[in-house]
């Protein structure tokens, strides 16, 4: 039934003669091939999410029924739980360890890490990445990352504590918490290691989506997920470096007396001799970099589930230019909004004024690219493979989240909502929540791709319709308890009778989010099973059009075994028919890139 | 006991999920297992979206029926019913577009479940209906940018005119302190470098300045109803936020910079323990308590409504328990409170 095409399988012979022979070292380990590194940054993404969300699940305990004893807070976190009871100091820090993970390691290397590797070369008909060495190198300085932020969870003092943001003055005074001494420290050298990382990878997916696009494969031939990455990845370019620059100021002001951010500070009877710094100045550092973050999390996620989405939905993405014109505004625009954050810093408020107006700009392009995916499944033949219902579950997500961004973005309305649970609620559903269901639509599609072998659907249903519910249960309420005025990263909300009568939806999110968290369990299983015992996978398993499936499902280094396909239309004839009603290949309902234009055959202008 | 419950259901929930995952298994022995949607999945997966989107507008009505008394009474401070309309109205405009774009999505998900045989639309383009959907949400968006940033300029036109009571908000891990500027309405030169602990001189106040002789240094806020207040707001060791939820205000405490918020409060403490929401609010919240204390435990006294300020920036172990009561008052029991506090200048001359 299907004409894949794979017309070339003739030229054989050359760039061939490179095959060496490949130790489990050099294969599994210290690999220069991009599908390998995609995997490893995979599984190491995967292993600190878990992480993330185990300690979420402990500080959610703790809100939920505060001072209570549990035995598994003495189990895990040994003496900064005597008895059971959760102390306040390392409740500050699951809540920053938590944030860090989940931002840095899962959702930005574990996410764009994992699927910029596999699927840049593959959709682009590229052998590997411009430079495996590099690719390789960035992923052990990851790996690194990794380990230090580990080590620091292990230190006497504990880790750091003074919020994912690393505000100074609290993160520079290892006097203002225990978690500002050492713990800190090692978190800014990981923090070092891991924007070193995203650099390097980040350059390396720009040059070659650049530079090694195969014949015929134009940029606007490109599939959104490529196009996602290659924004995702200038982004990154453009803003990390300036993380870079504000963790190495406070490193200076923490380790070395000067005083970039601080200034004025008495502490425990004593004043210290900081003069004329100023925390704001590191607040506007650390957003430069913050804001245009939440789109590096959430643009690869958007690729993903809008390629999954039309894959499923057997129809083209609708308004192919326009997606890719709104992924270029949002990335232009997320680099002059991070003011938002800062309304009520003490900044100017006249700052305050523009940071509303562009932030606002930003609903725009994201208001289309919302109607433009649900008219994509207007009409389809939607096919409900684990990945589609992530990708709609992703689509919900993100408006319900990105509505009340609305509220946030306006100065005047963040006055009172400004660090409630009202933020968190937000931002978890519109890039924690839909960055995560779009690395599962992206693993439930490419796991074929990854590992050869088929993940089971039906526990993928299971795991996406308890997520999704779930997810909601813990988040739309949590929009409640920020509009009552409950500040986040409180420990307990005992201290003000005013908040007593919200006891009760914290237990419910509680329940909520523990429940997410062992479904989750179902999606390890299904992982670990498959990759193992799955069933064997077809070459073309979704029956897609773009070139990762004219690969053999066998990985060999290089990616064909003969010449790399040219290609010849875009990447979202589903569904395409003659002027007759038939489609273009006979009883197919799609045309892959690889396919040369057909007798007749209009390329539309799309 | 909770606990016990709780560990309980969730035992039962995996438990439950485990049986689910095995009678699937079970259920697809015999079928072609090629782990591909096949046309059950697309129906029954097609069915649960429209349960799911049930789901969703049950949680909304769910929430609102149950949490909407507990959010916050009327705004207590004259830009916060400004606040409260505005608040109103993009909420009004969040929740049409929510409930009509999830419908769609639901439903075009339900309505489109694949089927062997069925043709999808090939449909790639609409400029007419994209050029809808930029411009309306851009004339929408300018009506709220406008209506904001007409506000937002407003209440952060910090001015000295019509006479506003001036008063210093000073952060410290972890508690509050306020400073009344006194007579003069001059709050004294102050830095952390002055701080003097053994003489209580806690605020770092200069006491060679003349202005901050008749300086009031006080661990509670009172406000004469309807006049402006001025606050200035310094932290002395790390960020702080000082957030008055009750008066729609909030502005961070920056060590190193003095930070502004300004707001004139309209309702006085009596007069908000009368409002009926409060009135409900305060009576659920008592009904807890009692519960509570009937079973010995502490912190379950009944309680009073209050205006209060909280920390809402993370300042380190206390930060959850940083606050100051704030109590509105009308001008003659103001000054008559303001007048038997001590002034600085004769708490430095008594030491």
């Amino acid at each position: 039934m299907s004409v894949t095409a794979n017309a070339h399988v003739e030229g054989h012979s050359d760039d061939h003669g490179h095959h060496h022979k490949e130790t489990f070292v050099t294969k599994y380990i210290f690999s220069q091939d991009h599908k390998m590194i995609a995997k490893q940054y995979l599984i190491t993404g995967l292993f600190m999410g878990a992480l993330g969300i185990l300690m979420s699940i402990l500080f959610r305990m703790q809100i939920a029924w505060p001072g209570e004893s549990f035995g598994i807070f003495e189990a895990i976190l040994g003496k900064w739980a005597p008895g059971g009871v959760m102390d306040a100091d390392v409740y500050l820090a699951l809540v920053t360890i938590h944030g860090t993970l989940m931002v840095f390691f899962l959702l930005t290397a574990g996410l764009s890490g994992t699927f910029s590797n596999l699927l840049i070369p593959l959709q682009i008909g590229a052998r590997d990445m411009a430079s495996g060495f590099l690719n390789m190198l960035s992923f052990w300085i990851f790996f690194l990352a990794c380990i230090i932020m580990l080590c620091s969870l292990f230190v006497e003092s504990g880790p750091a504590a003074a919020g994912w943001t690393v505000y100074p003055p609290l993160s520079a005074l290892p006097m203002s918490q225990p978690g500002s001494g050492l713990g800190m420290t090692l978190w800014l050298v990981s923090m070092f290691f891991f924007i070193v990382q995203s650099l390097l990878g980040s350059l390396n997916y720009i040059v070659t989506v650049l530079n090694m696009r195969t014949k015929g494969m134009s940029m606007t031939r490109m599939p959104l997920t490529v196009w996602s990455f290659f924004v995702t990845a200038i982004i990154g370019v453009v803003s990390f470096p300036v993380l870079l620059s504000a963790a190495l100021l406070l490193i200076m002001d923490r380790s070395f007396g000067t005083s970039f951010f601080l200034s004025d500070i008495f502490i425990q009877g004593e004043v210290l001799h900081y003069q004329g710094g100023s925390p704001v100045l590191y607040e506007h550092l650390f957003w430069f970099l913050g804001h245009p973050e939440v789109y590096i999390v959430i643009l690869p996620a958007m690729g993903i589930v809008s390629e999954v989405l039309a894959v499923n939905a057997r129809k083209p993405i609708f308004g192919y230019r326009a997606m890719i014109a709104s992924i270029l505004a949002i990335a232009f625009l997320s680099t002059i909004v991070w003011g938002h954050h800062m309304f009520v810093s003490g900044m100017n408020p006249f700052l305050g004024s523009v940071f509303t107006f562009t932030t606002l700009l930003i609903a725009i392009p994201s208001a289309v690219k919302a109607f433009n995916w649900i008219t994509t499944l207007w009409k389809g033949n939607i096919q409900f493979n684990p990945a589609m219902l992530f990708s709609i579950g992703m689509v919900s997500t993100f408006i319900s989240g990105g509505l009340t961004g609305i509220i946030l973005g306006d100065s005047t309305l963040d006055i009172n909502v400004h660090d409630t649970y009202f933020v968190v609620a937000h931002f978890h559903l519109v890039m924690g929540i839909s960055a995560l269901y779009g690395m599962f639509a992206g693993i439930y599609h490419w796991f074929p791709k990854m590992f050869g072998r088929m993940m089971n659907k039906n526990l993928g249903y299971v795991h996406f319709w308890v997520t999704a519910v779930c997810s909601y249960g813990v988040f739309f309420p949590m929009h409640f308890v920020g509009m009552a005025g409950v500040p986040r990263r409180y420990y307990e909300n005992t201290a003000f009778p005013m908040f007593d009568d919200l006891a009760d939806v914290q237990v419910l999110m509680t329940v909520f989010a523990i429940v997410a968290a062992l479904v989750q369990l179902v999606f390890a299983f299904n992982f670990i099973k498959s990759m193992f015992y799955g069933v064997k996978a077809t070459v073309n398993p979704w029956q897609a059009t773009t070139l990762e499936w004219t690969t053999p499902v066998e990985h060999i280094h290089g990616n064909w075994p003969g010449a790399i396909p040219q290609v010849y239309r875009w990447p979202y004839d589903y569904s395409k028919t003659h002027d007759n009603g038939e489609y273009i290949i006979a009883s197919q309902d799609y045309v892959p890139q690889n396919v040369p234009l057909f007798e007749g055959e209009e390329e539309l202008e799309h | 006991m909770t606990a016990l419950l709780t560990i309980i259901v969730l035992i039962l929930v995996g438990i439950a999920i485990w049986q689910m995952t095995k009678i699937f298994e079970l259920s697809q022995i015999g079928r072609s297992n090629t782990q591909i949607a096949t046309d059950t999945d697309n129906k029954y997966n097609g069915y649960l979206m429209v349960a799911f989107m049930i789901f969703l507008y049950g949680l909304t009505i769910f929430s609102f029926v149950k949490y909407s008394k507990t959010l916050l009474p009327k705004a207590a401070s004259e830009h916060g019913g400004e606040y409260d309309a505005l608040m109103l109205v993009s909420m009004l405009v969040i929740f049409f577009v929510q409930i009509i774009t999830q419908f769609l999505l639901h439903f075009f998900a339900y309505k489109y479940k694949g089927k062997k045989g069925k043709k999808a639309l090939f449909y790639a383009d609409n400029d007419r209906l994209e050029f809808i959907w930029t411009i309306i949400p851009v004339i929408v968006l300018a009506g709220l940018i406008l209506w904001g940033l007409y506000a937002w300029t407003n209440i952060m036109d910090i001015n000295d005119d019509d006479d506003p009571l001036i008063i210093e908000l000073y952060a410290q891990q972890f508690s509050w302190t306020a400073r009344y500027a006194g007579e003069d309405n001059v709050l004294g030169d102050a830095n952390v470098r002055m701080i003097d602990i053994d003489k209580a001189n806690v605020l770092g106040v200069d006491n060679s300045d003349p202005n901050a002789m008749d300086d009031i240094i006080v661990k509670e806020v009172h406000l004469p109803v309807g006049r402006k207040v001025n606050f200035q707001i310094r932290s002395q060791d790390v960020l702080h936020s000082a957030y008055m939820p009750h008066f729609r205000a909030q502005m961070n405490c920056v060590p190193g910079m003095i930070t502004h918020f300004s707001f004139t409060p309209t309702i006085t403490t009596a007069e908000m323990r009368r409002d009926p929401m409060v009135v409900d609010k305060v009576s659920n919240i008592n009904e807890r308590r009692a519960e509570r204390a009937a079973l010995g435990e502490e912190n379950s006294d009944p309680w009073e409504f209050d205006y209060v300020l909280l920390c809402n920036k993370i300042c380190g172990k206390s930060h959850y328990n940083m606050q100051m009561k704030i109590i509105v008052e009308t001008e003659e029991e103001f000054n008559e409170w303001l007048a038997s506090q001590q002034r600085f200048g004769d708490s430095m001359a008594a030491k």
